[in-house]
Protein backbone atom coordinates (compact mmCIF):
# COMPACT_ATOMS: atom_id res chain seq x y z
CA UNK A 1 0.00 0.00 0.00
CA UNK A 2 1.56 3.76 -1.22
CA UNK A 3 0.96 5.82 1.97
CA UNK A 4 1.62 9.48 1.79
CA UNK A 5 3.63 10.87 4.63
CA UNK A 6 3.40 14.71 5.29
CA UNK A 7 6.02 16.24 7.51
CA UNK A 8 4.89 19.47 9.78
CA UNK A 9 6.91 22.00 11.51
CA UNK A 10 10.70 20.97 12.48
CA UNK A 11 10.08 17.75 10.91
CA UNK A 12 10.83 18.74 7.71
CA UNK A 13 13.87 20.05 8.48
CA UNK A 14 14.99 16.88 9.67
CA UNK A 15 13.44 14.33 6.16
CA UNK A 16 14.31 17.47 4.54
CA UNK A 17 11.19 16.94 2.51
CA UNK A 18 7.52 18.15 3.77
CA UNK A 19 6.02 15.43 2.05
CA UNK A 20 6.54 11.90 0.30
CA UNK A 21 5.20 8.31 -0.72
CA UNK A 22 5.97 5.38 1.28
CA UNK A 23 5.48 1.85 -0.08
CA UNK A 24 4.50 0.03 3.06
CA UNK A 25 3.03 -3.31 3.91
CA UNK A 26 2.50 -3.89 7.63
CA UNK A 27 -0.53 -2.86 9.74
CA UNK A 28 0.23 -0.36 12.71
CA UNK A 29 1.45 3.36 12.68
CA UNK A 30 4.32 2.66 15.32
CA UNK A 31 5.45 0.10 12.46
CA UNK A 32 5.13 3.10 10.01
CA UNK A 33 7.34 4.83 12.67
CA UNK A 34 9.93 2.15 13.07
CA UNK A 35 10.44 2.21 9.06
CA UNK A 36 10.88 6.03 9.04
CA UNK A 37 13.27 6.13 12.52
CA UNK A 38 15.26 3.54 10.32
CA UNK A 39 15.21 6.02 7.30
CA UNK A 40 15.44 9.66 9.72
CA UNK A 41 17.20 8.72 12.84
CA UNK A 42 16.92 12.08 14.37
CA UNK A 43 13.35 11.83 14.01
CA UNK A 44 13.28 9.31 17.24
CA UNK A 45 14.49 12.71 19.67
CA UNK A 46 10.86 14.66 18.79
CA UNK A 47 7.63 14.96 20.50
CA UNK A 48 4.86 14.83 17.56
CA UNK A 49 1.38 13.24 16.87
CA UNK A 50 0.19 11.54 13.59
CA UNK A 51 -2.86 11.76 12.28
CA UNK A 52 -4.33 9.67 9.85
CA UNK A 53 -7.11 10.54 7.62
CA UNK A 54 -7.21 14.04 9.18
CA UNK A 55 -7.64 12.75 12.52
CA UNK A 56 -5.38 12.34 15.26
CA UNK A 57 -4.58 8.83 16.46
CA UNK A 58 -2.39 6.46 19.16
CA UNK A 59 0.26 5.22 17.84
CA UNK A 60 -1.51 1.60 18.17
CA UNK A 61 -3.83 2.47 15.59
CA UNK A 62 -4.07 0.34 12.58
CA UNK A 63 -3.43 2.17 9.76
CA UNK A 64 -6.42 1.79 7.13
CA UNK A 65 -5.76 5.37 4.87
CA UNK A 66 -3.49 6.39 2.78
CA UNK A 67 -2.81 10.03 4.61
CA UNK A 68 -0.21 10.00 7.06
CA UNK A 69 0.50 13.39 9.01
CA UNK A 70 3.71 14.02 11.72
CA UNK A 71 2.63 17.05 13.54
CA UNK A 72 4.68 18.66 16.54
CA UNK A 73 3.42 20.22 19.25
CA UNK A 74 4.15 24.42 18.45
CA UNK A 75 4.62 26.16 21.45
CA UNK A 76 5.57 29.66 20.01
CA UNK A 77 3.55 32.71 20.12
CA UNK B 1 -23.30 53.76 18.17
CA UNK B 2 -21.36 54.81 14.60
CA UNK B 3 -18.07 53.16 15.97
CA UNK B 4 -19.55 49.44 15.73
CA UNK B 5 -21.94 50.98 12.82
CA UNK B 6 -20.20 47.92 10.34
CA UNK B 7 -20.62 45.15 12.87
CA UNK B 8 -24.14 46.38 13.62
CA UNK B 9 -25.16 46.25 9.94
CA UNK B 10 -24.50 42.35 9.39
CA UNK B 11 -27.61 40.37 10.40
CA UNK B 12 -25.49 37.80 12.14
CA UNK B 13 -24.49 39.84 14.82
CA UNK B 14 -26.68 43.50 14.62
CA UNK B 15 -27.43 45.54 18.04
CA UNK B 16 -28.06 42.14 19.97
CA UNK B 17 -24.61 40.45 18.63
CA UNK B 18 -23.30 44.22 19.61
CA UNK B 19 -24.89 44.13 22.80
CA UNK B 20 -22.92 40.67 23.74
CA UNK B 21 -19.72 41.74 23.19
CA UNK B 22 -19.76 44.17 25.26
CA UNK B 23 -20.86 42.15 28.05
CA UNK B 24 -18.39 40.10 27.43
CA UNK B 25 -14.52 39.06 29.39
CA UNK B 26 -12.07 37.92 27.52
CA UNK B 27 -8.59 36.98 29.31
CA UNK B 28 -5.41 37.19 26.46
CA UNK B 29 -2.26 35.31 27.87
CA UNK B 30 0.52 36.97 26.61
CA UNK B 31 0.83 40.73 24.72
CA UNK B 32 3.49 39.24 21.93
CA UNK B 33 3.19 37.79 18.48
CA UNK B 34 -0.30 36.22 18.77
CA UNK B 35 -1.43 38.56 22.10
CA UNK B 36 -1.07 41.83 19.89
CA UNK B 37 -3.34 41.22 16.74
CA UNK B 38 -6.01 39.36 19.00
CA UNK B 39 -6.04 42.27 21.28
CA UNK B 40 -6.38 44.82 18.61
CA UNK B 41 -9.21 43.08 17.27
CA UNK B 42 -11.13 42.13 20.14
CA UNK B 43 -10.68 45.83 21.17
CA UNK B 44 -11.99 47.42 17.94
CA UNK B 45 -15.13 44.86 17.85
CA UNK B 46 -15.92 46.25 21.32
CA UNK B 47 -15.63 43.48 23.41
CA UNK B 48 -16.53 45.10 27.29
CA UNK B 49 -13.69 43.34 29.23
CA UNK B 50 -10.46 42.57 28.20
CA UNK B 51 -8.11 41.23 30.61
CA UNK B 52 -4.08 41.02 29.46
CA UNK B 53 -1.65 38.93 31.05
CA UNK B 54 2.14 39.26 30.36
CA UNK B 55 5.32 39.91 33.18
CA UNK B 56 7.46 40.39 29.75
CA UNK B 57 8.85 43.52 28.93
CA UNK B 58 8.67 45.14 25.14
CA UNK B 59 12.74 45.03 23.30
CA UNK B 60 13.26 46.14 20.05
CA UNK B 61 13.37 42.99 18.40
CA UNK B 62 9.77 42.26 19.28
CA UNK B 63 8.56 45.49 16.94
CA UNK B 64 8.88 43.17 13.88
CA UNK B 65 5.63 41.42 15.01
CA UNK B 66 3.75 42.21 18.06
CA UNK B 67 2.08 45.42 16.60
CA UNK B 68 0.73 47.31 19.57
CA UNK B 69 4.00 48.44 20.10
CA UNK B 70 6.57 51.20 19.16
CA UNK B 71 9.50 52.81 19.88
CA UNK B 72 7.81 54.71 22.96
CA UNK B 73 6.67 51.59 24.86
CA UNK B 74 10.59 49.60 24.87
CA UNK B 75 11.46 48.97 28.08
CA UNK B 76 7.93 48.88 29.02
CA UNK B 77 5.78 46.13 30.48
CA UNK B 78 3.83 44.66 27.64
CA UNK B 79 0.32 44.69 29.51
CA UNK B 80 0.43 48.23 30.91
CA UNK B 81 1.77 49.29 27.30
CA UNK B 82 -0.96 46.86 25.47
CA UNK B 83 -3.51 48.57 27.95
CA UNK B 84 -2.64 52.63 26.60
CA UNK B 85 -2.41 52.00 22.97
CA UNK B 86 -5.74 49.98 23.33
CA UNK B 87 -7.27 51.98 25.53
CA UNK B 88 -6.82 54.85 22.69
CA UNK B 89 -8.09 52.27 20.10
CA UNK B 90 -11.37 52.02 22.46
CA UNK B 91 -11.95 54.31 25.20
CA UNK B 92 -15.52 52.49 25.87
CA UNK B 93 -14.50 49.05 26.88
CA UNK B 94 -12.81 48.00 30.20
CA UNK B 95 -8.70 47.19 30.00
CA UNK B 96 -7.27 45.45 32.89
CA UNK B 97 -3.38 44.97 32.64
CA UNK B 98 -1.62 41.97 34.74
CA UNK B 99 2.00 43.02 34.42
CA UNK B 100 2.96 39.23 35.82
CA UNK B 101 3.46 36.10 34.75
CA UNK B 102 0.56 33.29 34.82
CA UNK B 103 0.93 30.60 37.61
CA UNK B 104 -0.64 28.09 39.36
CA UNK B 105 -1.63 30.10 42.27
CA UNK B 106 -2.86 33.14 40.05
CA UNK B 107 -4.69 31.31 37.16
CA UNK B 108 -7.73 29.49 39.15
CA UNK B 109 -8.54 32.97 40.28
CA UNK B 110 -8.02 34.76 37.44
CA UNK B 111 -9.51 32.65 34.66
CA UNK B 112 -12.91 33.11 36.86
CA UNK B 113 -13.28 36.60 36.44
CA UNK B 114 -13.28 35.66 32.55
CA UNK B 115 -15.65 34.07 29.75
CA UNK B 116 -13.22 32.88 27.43
CA UNK B 117 -9.80 32.53 27.55
CA UNK B 118 -6.49 33.09 24.71
CA UNK B 119 -3.87 31.09 24.63
CA UNK B 120 -1.12 33.35 23.27
CA UNK B 121 1.80 31.96 25.15
CA UNK B 122 4.93 31.48 24.14
CA UNK B 123 6.08 28.00 26.21
CA UNK B 124 4.72 24.51 26.66
CA UNK B 125 4.76 25.10 30.74
CA UNK B 126 2.11 27.85 30.54
CA UNK B 127 0.07 26.59 27.83
CA UNK B 128 0.20 22.95 30.09
CA UNK B 129 -1.26 25.44 32.70
CA UNK B 130 -3.90 26.97 30.54
CA UNK B 131 -5.15 23.77 29.43
CA UNK B 132 -5.61 22.43 33.42
CA UNK B 133 -6.61 25.60 34.90
CA UNK B 134 -9.44 26.45 32.01
CA UNK B 135 -10.40 22.39 32.82
CA UNK B 136 -10.65 23.19 36.32
CA UNK B 137 -12.84 26.19 36.09
CA UNK B 138 -14.62 25.18 33.18
CA UNK B 139 -13.92 28.20 30.73
CA UNK B 140 -12.73 27.90 26.74
CA UNK B 141 -9.99 28.24 25.24
CA UNK B 142 -8.63 29.63 22.25
CA UNK B 143 -5.42 28.28 21.24
CA UNK B 144 -2.77 29.68 18.76
CA UNK B 145 0.98 28.81 17.82
CA UNK B 146 3.46 28.93 15.57
CA UNK B 147 6.50 27.86 14.46
CA UNK B 148 8.99 29.36 11.36
CA UNK B 149 5.95 30.02 8.53
CA UNK B 150 3.42 27.24 10.43
CA UNK B 151 0.73 27.81 12.98
CA UNK B 152 -2.03 25.77 14.99
CA UNK B 153 -5.21 27.40 15.62
CA UNK B 154 -8.00 25.60 17.76
CA UNK B 155 -10.93 25.98 20.33
CA UNK B 156 -10.14 23.47 23.34
CA UNK B 157 -12.88 22.68 26.56
CA UNK B 158 -15.84 24.30 25.06
CA UNK B 159 -19.22 22.59 24.68
CA UNK B 160 -17.40 19.28 26.23
CA UNK B 161 -15.08 18.78 23.38
CA UNK B 162 -11.42 17.94 23.97
CA UNK B 163 -8.65 19.69 25.32
CA UNK B 164 -4.98 20.87 24.54
CA UNK B 165 -3.97 17.39 26.46
CA UNK B 166 -6.53 15.61 24.94
CA UNK B 167 -4.30 16.70 21.19
CA UNK B 168 -1.11 16.33 22.75
CA UNK B 169 -0.92 14.34 25.65
CA UNK B 170 2.83 14.50 26.38
CA UNK B 171 4.46 17.88 27.83
CA UNK B 172 7.39 17.87 25.31
CA UNK B 173 10.90 18.47 27.39
CA UNK B 174 11.32 21.80 28.12
CA UNK B 175 13.29 23.53 24.88
CA UNK B 176 12.68 20.45 23.04
CA UNK B 177 10.93 22.72 20.20
CA UNK B 178 12.45 26.37 19.76
CA UNK B 179 10.59 29.22 20.02
CA UNK B 180 10.47 32.64 18.24
CA UNK B 181 13.43 33.73 20.01
CA UNK B 182 15.94 31.14 19.55
CA UNK B 183 14.84 30.59 15.50
CA UNK B 184 13.07 33.34 14.03
CA UNK B 185 9.39 33.20 12.98
CA UNK B 186 8.04 35.49 10.07
CA UNK B 187 5.90 38.75 11.31
CA UNK B 188 2.84 38.54 9.33
CA UNK B 189 2.71 34.78 10.78
CA UNK B 190 1.71 36.08 13.95
CA UNK B 191 -0.27 38.26 12.65
CA UNK B 192 -2.56 35.80 10.33
CA UNK B 193 -3.01 32.98 13.10
CA UNK B 194 -4.07 35.67 16.19
CA UNK B 195 -6.23 36.83 13.81
CA UNK B 196 -7.55 33.58 13.61
CA UNK B 197 -7.96 33.26 17.18
CA UNK B 198 -9.52 36.68 17.44
CA UNK B 199 -12.10 35.37 15.04
CA UNK B 200 -12.84 32.22 17.11
CA UNK B 201 -13.22 34.35 20.18
CA UNK B 202 -16.09 36.47 18.23
CA UNK B 203 -17.89 33.47 16.80
CA UNK B 204 -18.06 32.17 20.59
CA UNK B 205 -19.29 35.29 21.70
CA UNK B 206 -21.50 35.85 19.40
CA UNK B 207 -22.67 32.11 18.90
CA UNK B 208 -22.54 32.01 14.96
CA UNK B 209 -20.69 29.97 12.25
CA UNK B 210 -18.72 26.97 13.51
CA UNK B 211 -16.14 27.00 16.53
CA UNK B 212 -13.29 25.23 15.70
CA UNK B 213 -14.15 22.51 18.30
CA UNK B 214 -12.51 19.13 18.40
CA UNK B 215 -10.33 20.71 15.49
CA UNK B 216 -7.01 21.75 14.87
CA UNK B 217 -6.74 23.89 12.18
CA UNK B 218 -3.13 23.72 10.74
CA UNK B 219 -1.29 26.68 8.35
CA UNK B 220 1.72 27.16 6.14
CA UNK B 221 2.33 30.25 4.60
CA UNK B 222 5.07 29.33 2.16
CA UNK B 223 3.01 26.62 0.58
CA UNK B 224 -0.70 28.26 1.19
CA UNK B 225 -1.46 24.71 2.69
CA UNK B 226 -4.05 24.39 5.47
CA UNK B 227 -4.77 21.16 7.16
CA UNK B 228 -7.91 20.43 9.42
CA UNK B 229 -6.86 17.44 11.46
CA UNK B 230 -9.94 16.35 14.50
CA UNK B 231 -9.27 15.49 17.66
CA UNK B 232 -11.06 13.07 19.65
CA UNK B 233 -11.61 13.89 23.75
CA UNK B 234 -9.60 11.82 25.98
CA UNK B 235 -11.97 11.80 29.21
CA UNK B 236 -9.32 10.16 31.35
CA UNK B 237 -6.65 13.34 30.58
CA UNK B 238 -9.57 15.19 31.25
CA UNK B 239 -10.33 13.56 34.49
CA UNK B 240 -6.71 13.83 35.62
CA UNK B 241 -6.93 17.34 35.25
CA UNK B 242 -10.17 17.49 37.64
CA UNK B 243 -8.37 15.11 40.22
CA UNK B 244 -5.76 17.05 40.62
CA UNK B 245 -7.96 20.60 41.22
CA UNK B 246 -7.50 20.90 45.20
CA UNK B 247 -3.96 20.96 45.39
CA UNK B 248 -3.74 22.67 42.15
CA UNK B 249 -2.47 26.14 43.41
CA UNK B 250 0.03 24.24 45.42
CA UNK B 251 1.87 23.04 42.37
CA UNK B 252 5.78 25.20 42.11
CA UNK B 253 5.38 25.72 38.56
CA UNK B 254 9.11 24.85 38.46
CA UNK B 255 8.72 21.39 39.04
CA UNK B 256 5.67 21.05 36.51
CA UNK B 257 8.37 19.73 33.92
CA UNK B 258 7.67 16.55 33.51
CA UNK B 259 10.80 14.32 34.44
CA UNK B 260 12.68 12.28 32.00
CA UNK B 261 10.89 9.05 31.54
CA UNK B 262 13.38 7.51 28.47
CA UNK B 263 16.33 5.56 30.08
CA UNK B 264 18.99 3.08 28.60
CA UNK B 265 19.36 -0.24 29.63
CA UNK B 266 22.58 0.12 30.77
CA UNK B 267 20.84 2.65 33.43
CA UNK B 268 17.62 0.61 34.39
CA UNK B 269 19.44 -3.36 34.47
CA UNK B 270 21.57 -1.93 37.99
CA UNK B 271 17.90 -1.17 39.84
CA UNK B 272 16.27 -3.43 42.05
CA UNK B 273 12.89 -4.20 42.36
CA UNK B 274 11.71 -3.31 39.00
CA UNK B 275 8.85 -5.18 36.64
CA UNK B 276 10.60 -5.55 33.23
CA UNK B 277 7.46 -5.56 29.98
CA UNK B 278 7.60 -6.05 27.14
CA UNK B 279 4.97 -4.89 25.00
CA UNK B 280 5.68 -6.24 21.28
CA UNK B 281 3.51 -9.12 20.11
CA UNK B 282 3.89 -12.34 20.87
CA UNK B 283 5.57 -13.01 17.86
CA UNK B 284 7.96 -10.70 17.46
CA UNK B 285 11.75 -11.39 17.98
CA UNK B 286 14.24 -11.45 19.07
CA UNK B 287 13.05 -12.42 23.02
CA UNK B 288 15.41 -11.24 25.14
CA UNK B 289 16.85 -13.86 27.67
CA UNK B 290 18.64 -13.33 30.92
CA UNK B 291 15.92 -10.73 32.89
CA UNK B 292 12.55 -11.88 34.27
CA UNK B 293 9.81 -10.24 31.49
CA UNK B 294 6.12 -9.79 31.70
CA UNK B 295 5.17 -9.81 27.83
CA UNK B 296 2.04 -7.74 27.06
CA UNK B 297 1.28 -6.33 23.92
CA UNK B 298 0.57 -2.66 23.79
CA UNK B 299 -2.53 -2.64 22.28
CA UNK B 300 -4.06 -5.06 25.21
CA UNK B 301 -2.73 -3.02 27.61
CA UNK B 302 -5.11 -1.01 28.74
CA UNK B 303 -7.54 -3.91 29.22
CA UNK B 304 -4.21 -6.19 31.51
CA UNK B 305 -3.51 -3.02 33.99
CA UNK B 306 -3.75 -5.45 36.96
CA UNK B 307 -0.96 -7.16 35.78
CA UNK B 308 1.11 -3.84 36.14
CA UNK B 309 3.06 -4.04 38.87
CA UNK B 310 2.26 -0.82 41.88
CA UNK B 311 5.15 -1.43 44.01
CA UNK B 312 7.74 -1.79 41.43
CA UNK B 313 9.08 0.20 39.05
CA UNK B 314 8.34 -0.20 35.50
CA UNK B 315 10.49 -0.58 32.74
CA UNK B 316 8.94 -0.85 29.19
CA UNK B 317 10.40 -1.77 26.18
CA UNK B 318 9.63 -3.23 22.43
CA UNK B 319 11.59 -2.90 18.98
CA UNK B 320 13.22 0.11 18.65
CA UNK B 321 11.20 2.23 21.87
CA UNK B 322 8.24 3.60 20.48
CA UNK B 323 5.48 1.26 21.64
CA UNK B 324 7.33 1.01 25.48
CA UNK B 325 7.20 5.17 25.40
CA UNK B 326 3.15 4.82 24.48
CA UNK B 327 2.97 2.38 27.29
CA UNK B 328 4.34 5.14 29.38
CA UNK B 329 1.78 7.46 28.87
CA UNK B 330 -0.89 5.29 28.55
CA UNK B 331 -0.39 4.08 32.37
CA UNK B 332 0.10 7.98 33.01
CA UNK B 333 -3.46 8.48 32.02
CA UNK B 334 -4.17 5.65 34.58
CA UNK B 335 -2.46 7.29 37.12
CA UNK B 336 0.17 3.99 37.44
CA UNK B 337 3.43 6.06 38.03
CA UNK B 338 7.28 4.87 38.32
CA UNK B 339 7.40 3.48 34.44
CA UNK B 340 10.38 4.37 32.14
CA UNK B 341 10.78 3.31 28.74
CA UNK B 342 13.83 1.51 27.78
CA UNK B 343 15.26 3.48 24.93
CA UNK B 344 17.08 0.15 22.97
CA UNK B 345 15.18 -2.09 21.33
CA UNK B 346 15.54 -5.83 22.50
CA UNK B 347 18.47 -6.45 20.22
CA UNK B 348 20.18 -4.15 21.77
CA UNK B 349 19.19 -5.05 24.78
CA UNK B 350 20.09 -8.86 24.65
CA UNK B 351 23.28 -7.52 23.27
CA UNK B 352 23.89 -5.32 26.66
CA UNK B 353 22.70 -8.50 28.76
CA UNK B 354 24.78 -10.52 27.41
CA UNK B 355 27.59 -8.34 26.97
CA UNK B 356 27.44 -7.43 30.51
CA UNK B 357 27.13 -10.94 31.32
CA UNK B 358 25.31 -10.20 34.08
CA UNK B 359 22.58 -12.48 35.52
CA UNK B 360 19.61 -11.31 37.32
CA UNK B 361 17.38 -13.72 39.25
CA UNK B 362 13.60 -14.32 38.36
CA UNK B 363 11.25 -12.18 40.55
Amino acid sequence: MILSIKYFGLLAEITNKEEELIDFSRSYIWELLEVLYIKYPNLKNKDFQVAQNQELVPFETEINGKEIVLLPPFSGG
Amino acid sequence: MDRYNRHIILSEVGQTGQAKLFQAKVLVVGAGGLGCPVLQYLAAAGVGTIGIIDFDVVEESNLQRQILFGRSSLGKNKAEAAKSRLQDLNDTITIKAYAEMLTFKNAIDLFNQYDIIVDGTDNFETRYLINDASVITGKPVVFGAIYKFQGQVSVFNYHHGPTYRCAFPNKPKKDAIPNCSEIGVLGVLSGIIGTMQANEVLKIILNIGHVLIGKLWCYDALLNQTTTLSIKKNDVEIQNVLLGKNNFENQPFETYCESDFEVSIKVIINKDNIQFIDVREFYELPKVEGISIKQIPLRELKNHIDKISIDKEKAFFCQSGIRSKQAVSILKQYNIHNCFSIKEGAFEINRYIKGSQKHITNE
